[in-house]
C-alpha cells in the first residue's frame, strides 16, 4: 500500500475542533505547532486561542459546513477527497471480504485502519462514504460496514454532533437489518463483530449521557431530538440486540454443542462450510452486549439471566477476542458484586486478573491496549471492594494478592475498619471503577432544562453505601470471633459495648450477610470465620483453608522434569 | 364460575401450606413455585395467564406493549400468594424507560411481595431499578426502613415498625407468614439452641400462639423442645454446625491435573 509523506512542516489543524476544546485537543494542537515552529511562538498561541474562541461560538452546527472555511488558510477536511492510501484501503478490504479471507480481513481491520487514522486521520474523519462508494462497486453491505467503521472512528477521534449520533444509529439499522433479514455471504473476524456490538452499546450509553446534558442544549438540539425520538431508543437497542440473539438461534446452538451435535466454539465461531459466521457470531456477543446494557440500567439479576447460556468457566467463543472476554467478566463480576455474591466475582476477578498479567505483554501494539489496562486497574478495585467486605484472601492467587497488595494494600486495611473514613473510600473506589450507568427514559423537553446525566450513578452508589452500612458491624464482629473459640454471650456483649439483644441480632445479621442466595436459591457461606451459638454461649468455627499440598506436587514434579530433560540435553564437552 | 374456581384453589393452597415442612425458607420458595404450576392443572382459564405472561417475559421482555398485562400479573401475584421476580423486574425496568406510566401502588406491591422474599437480596434488586426521588414517597421510605430492619436481624424493631404501617402491609396477604419463615431461617442459620423468648421475639408471636408455632415445627421441621420448654433445639444443618460442612473439594484434585504427571511417571 503507498505509503504518504506526512507533511514536512506541521500547520495547526484548523477547523473548529468540535463542541468544546478539550484539554487534549488543546494539548495536541500544541504540539502541531511546536513541531512545526521548534517554539510555542506567542502568535501560534495567538492563533490557538483564535481557534478555541472560533469552535466556541462555532457551537453546535453541522460539522461539514464548519470545515469548508479554514479560519486561518491550513489543512480543511475535504469529505470527497480520497487520498491514494485509502482507495487501495478499501479496494482490498472489499475483494477480500468478497474472497472470505478472514485473515487478511483481520489485517487490515485491526492494523492497517489504525495505522493509516493515525497517519492521516488523526484529527479528521476518513473519507465520506459517498467518495469511496465507487471504488466498490457500491456494494450496499460494503458501504454499511465502511459507515460504521467511520463512526466508530470519529467517536473515538472526535466529538459527534446530535446529527451524526442520529445518522449512526440509522447505520446500525440499516446493518443489523440486512444482517437479520438478508442472506449475508461474509465471513467477518470476531474482533470485527465483537467491535460492532461494543460500539453499538457504547454509543448508545453515549447518547444517553449526552441526552441527559440538558443544560448545554440548544433550540435546534431540541427540536431534533423531539423529531428523532426513535434514534437510540432503548426499546430499538435491546430489541435489536434480542432479535440478532433470537435469529441466530445461538442458544440453541450452544445447547447443541453439549451433546456434540453442532459445532461452534470449537471453530471459534467460522463457518467452514461455506456460510457466514456474521448472524450467529453477532447473535452470540449480543449475550454480552444484553449484559452490559442491563447493567447500565441497574438490573443485575436479568443481565446475568442473559449470560447464562454462555459457560464462563469455560473457554468460548468471548475469550477468542481480549475486548470481549474482559467485558464479559468485568460485568459479571460487578453484577455478582451488587448481588452480594462476593465469592463468586472474587473467583472470576481473580482468573481474569491473572490472565491479563500473563497476556498483557501482547497486546502492547495493539489499538485496545489502553482500554485493557484501564479496565484491569477498575477490577482491581473492585476485587478490593469484594475482599473488604468478604475477607476471602485464600481465593486469591499470589500474582494477583501481591499487585492488590501494593496497589490498594493500605486503603484495603482501612476499608477493614467500620468508621466514616472507610465509607470516603468505598465511595472513591466504587466510583473509579463502576459502570457508567445511564437514565434510559428520554427527559421531558418542556421542562427547565437541567443536567441530569448523574442521576442514575448516584442511585446505584447510594445503594450500594447503604449496603456497606448495614455491614458495618460484622468487622467489628469477626476481630473478636478471631480470637475466642468460645465466648459468651455475656462477655462478647460487654467487649463489644452493646446489650445482650442488641448482640444477638448482630451476630444474626453476620450471619444472614455471610450467607448469600445462590443462582439456585440455595444458601451458600461466604464467611472466613464462622460461629454457632448454644443458648448462651458463642462457638467460634475457623474454616481451615486446607494446604493445598496436591497440587504444589503436581506443579513441582512437573518443573523437575522439565530441568532433569534440559541437562539431559547439555551435551558435555 | 371462575370465582369458585378461584376459592377452591384458595383453600387448596391454603392445607397444602399448612402441612408443608418448615425447614429453610428457602425451600418453601421452591414450593411456592411448584404451587403455582399446580395452580396450572386444576385452573388452565387462570394459570393460562400466568404462563402467557412468563412467556412474554422470557421471548419479548422489551415491549411496552406488555405493561399492563404484567401489572395485572403482579395483583394476581398478591391475591394467590404466588410470586415471580422475573415479571416484576421486567415490569419495574418498563417503568424506568416510560416514567410516566409508573403506578405506585404497584411498585409498592412489588416492594412487599420482594421483601417477602428474604433472604434472597430481591429488594435490593428492585431498588436499584426505582429512580431516587420515587423513592422519597413515604409509603416507600416507610418499607426501606422495614427492609433495613430485617436485613440487620432487628426483629423487635420491624415489628413495631410494621404494626405501625398495618395499612400499608396488610394488601398483600401472607406477608406475616413470610417474614416469620424468614425469622426462622436466620435463627436455623445462628442457633443450634435458642431460648424461645428470643424465638418469641423474632416471630411476633407469644403466649398460646407461640405454643403452636412451636408445636407446628416440632411436627414438621425436626425442632426439639428442652429445658422445661424454655429451650428449643433447632435442627442440624451445615450452618449452625459448621463443622459439618464438607471441605471435600481441596481434598480431591481433579483428574486433569495428574495427567499432567503421566509421562513423568512412565
Amino acid at each position: 500500500m503507498a505509503e504518504v509523506e506526512r507533511p514536512p512542516s506541521a500547520q495547526v489543524t484548523n477547523y473548529p475542533l468540535k463542541g468544546q476544546l478539550t484539554h487534549t485537543n488543546t494539548l495536541h494542537a500544541i504540539k502541531i505547532v511546536a513541531l512545526g515552529t521548534g517554539s510555542l511562538s506567542s502568535s501560534a498561541v495567538g492563533t490557538l486561542i483564535c481557534v478555541k474562541q472560533a469552535a466556541m461560538l462555532a457551537g453546535g452546527h453541522d460539522y461539514e459546513d464548519g470545515l469548508q472555511s479554514s479560519i486561518d488558510g491550513g489543512i480543511s477536511y475535504d469529505p470527497s477527497f480520497v487520498p491514494d492510501p485509502v482507495k487501495s484501503f478499501v479496494v482490498h478490504l472489499y475483494r477480500h471480504i468478497r474472497e472470505k479471507n478472514v485473515y487478511e480481513i483481520h489485517q487490515m481491520y485491526e492494523t492497517s485502519f489504525h495505522t493509516l487514522s493515525d497517519r492521516m486521520f488523526k484529527d479528521t474523519p476518513w473519507p465520506s462514504v459517498e467518495a469511496v462508494a465507487q471504488y466498490v462497486d457500491n456494494d450496499h453491505v460494503f458501504c454499511l460496514l465502511y459507515r460504521e467503521m467511520w463512526y466508530r472512528h470519529l467517536y473515538a477521534r472526535l466529538s459527534p454532533t446530535l446529527k451524526q449520533r442520529i445518522d449512526s444509529w440509522d447505520n446500525y439499522c440499516s446493518l443489523f437489518q440486512v444482517v437479520l433479514h438478508g442472506v449475508v455471504n461474509m465471513q467477518l473476524p470476531n474482533q470485527w463483530l465483537w467491535d460492532m456490538v461494543d460500539e453499538f452499546v457504547y454509543q448508545f450509553q453515549s447518547f444517553c449521557q449526552y441526552r441527559a446534558k440538558m443544560k448545554s442544549k440548544t433550540e435546534q438540539d431540541i427540536v431534533l431530538l423531539r423529531q428523532h425520538d426513535q434514534a437510540w431508543n432503548v426499546y430499538g437497542v435491546l430489541n435489536f440486540l434480542q432479535a440478532l440473539m433470537e435469529k441466530s438461534s445461538i442458544i440453541q446452538i450452544l445447547e447443541q454443542e453439549k451433546e456434540g451435535l453442532e459445532q461452534f466454539t470449537a471453530t471459534d465461531g467460522y463457518d467452514y462450510n461455506g456460510g457466514s459466521n456474521v448472524l450467529k457470531v453477532l447473535g452470540y456477543f449480543s449475550m454480552v452486549g444484553l449484559l452490559r446494557i442491563h447493567c447500565l440500567l441497574g438490573d443485575y439479576q436479568t443481565g446475568l439471566k442473559c449470560l447464562l447460556p454462555i459457560d464462563i468457566s469455560q473457554q468460548g467463543v468471548y475469550t477468542s477476542v481480549i475486548g470481549s472476554h474482559i467485558a464479559t467478566v468485568y460485568h459479571y463480576g460487578f453484577a455478582n458484586l451488587m448481588l452480594r455474591r462476593y465469592v463468586e466475582a472474587i473467583r472470576e476477578f481473580n482468573k481474569i486478573l491473572v490472565y491479563i498479567y500473563k497476556t498483557k505483554q501482547y497486546h502492547q501494539k495493539s489499538p485496545q491496549y489502553e482500554q485493557i489496562l484501564k479496565k484491569n486497574e477498575q477490577m482491581y478495585a473492585l476485587l478490593t471492594i469484594c475482599l473488604s467486605l468478604c475477607p476471602q484472601v485464600n481465593l486469591v492467587d499470589e500474582i494477583v494478592n501481591s499487585q492488590l497488595r501494593e496497589k490498594y494494600g493500605e486503603k484495603m486495611l482501612r476499608m477493614q475498619r467500620s468508621d466514616d473514613e472507610s465509607f470516603a473510600l468505598y465511595d472513591e473506589l466504587f466510583s473509579y471503577a463502576c459502570p457508567k450507568f445511564i437514565t434510559p427514559s428520554a427527559p421531558s423537553y418542556d421542562e427547565p432544562l437541567v443536567n441530569y446525566n448523574q442521576d442514575a450513578y448516584r442511585l446505584q452508589l447510594k445503594l450500594f453505601l447503604y449496603e456497606v452500612k448495614q455491614q458495618q458491624q460484622l468487622s467489628v464482629v469477626r476481630t473478636f470471633l478471631k480470637v475466642y473459640s468460645t465466648l459468651s454471650l455475656e462477655k462478647l456483649a460487654s467487649y463489644m459495648e452493646v446489650d445482650e439483644s442488641t448482640l444477638r441480632t448482630i451476630l444474626m445479621a453476620y450471619k444472614h450477610k455471610t450467607h448469600s442466595v445462590g443462582a439456585d436459591g440455595k444458601t451458600i457461606s461466604n464467611a472466613d470465620i464462622d460461629f454457632y451459638i448454644d443458648d448462651d454461649v458463642v462457638h467460634v468455627v475457623e474454616a481451615k483453608t486446607p494446604k493445598l499440598y496436591g497440587d504444589y506436587f503436581l506443579r513441582q514434579i512437573v518443573k523437575l522434569e522439565a530441568v532433569i530433560g534440559d541437562m539431559d540435553r547439555v551435551k558435555l564437552e | 364460575m371462575a370465582r369458585d374456581v378461584l376459592t377452591v384453589q384458595a383453600s387448596t393452597v391454603a392445607s397444602e401450606s399448612a402441612t408443608k415442612p418448615h425447614t429453610l425458607s428457602l425451600v418453601q420458595k421452591e414450593h411456592s413455585g411448584r404451587r403455582k404450576i399446580k395452580m396450572g392443572r386444576e385452573a388452565p382459564s387462570q394459570s393460562q395467564m400466568s404462563y402467557t405472561v412468563e412467556q412474554l417475559v422470557a421471548v419479548n421482555p422489551y415491549n411496552p406493549d406488555i405493561l399492563p398485562d404484567l401489572e395485572n400479573y403482579v395483583n394476581e401475584q398478591v391475591s394467590s400468594q404466588t410470586y415471580s421476580l422475573n415479571a416484576n423486574l421486567c415490569l419495574l425496568r418498563l417503568y424506568q424507560f416510560e416514567p410516566e406510566r409508573m403506578s405506585t401502588q404497584i411498585v409498592s406491591r412489588i416492594l412487599i411481595k420482594a421483601l417477602m422474599a428474604m433472604p434472597a437480596p430481591d429488594f435490593s434488586l428492585c431498588l436499584f431499578l426505582i429512580p431516587e426521588r420515587v423513592q422519597m414517597d413515604e409509603q416507600f421510605k416507610t418499607l426501606i426502613v422495614l427492609s433495613h430492619y430485617l436485613e440487620t436481624a432487628k426483629f423487635c424493631q420491624f415489628w413495631d415498625e410494621a404494626a405501625k404501617n398495618r395499612h400499608i402491609l396488610e394488601v398483600v396477604p401472607g406477608f406475616e407468614q413470610a417474614i416469620q419463615e424468614y425469622a426462622v431461617h436466620v435463627l436455623s442459620l445462628t442457633y443450634q439452641k435458642v431460648s424461645r423468648s428470643v424465638v418469641a421475639e423474632a416471630i411476633n408471636v407469644e403466649g398460646v400462639s407461640l405454643d403452636k408455632f412451636i408445636e407446628q415445627h416440632v411436627a414438621n421441621s425436626g425442632w426439639v423442645v428442652e429445658g422445661k420448654g424454655k429451650l428449643v433445639s433447632l435442627p442440624r444443618n451445615e450452618f449452625n454446625h459448621p463443622e459439618l460442612k464438607r471441605t471435600s473439594s481441596a481434598q480431591s484434585i481433579p483428574l486433569d491435573r495428574i495427567t499432567r504427571i503421566f509421562p513423568v511417571l512412565g
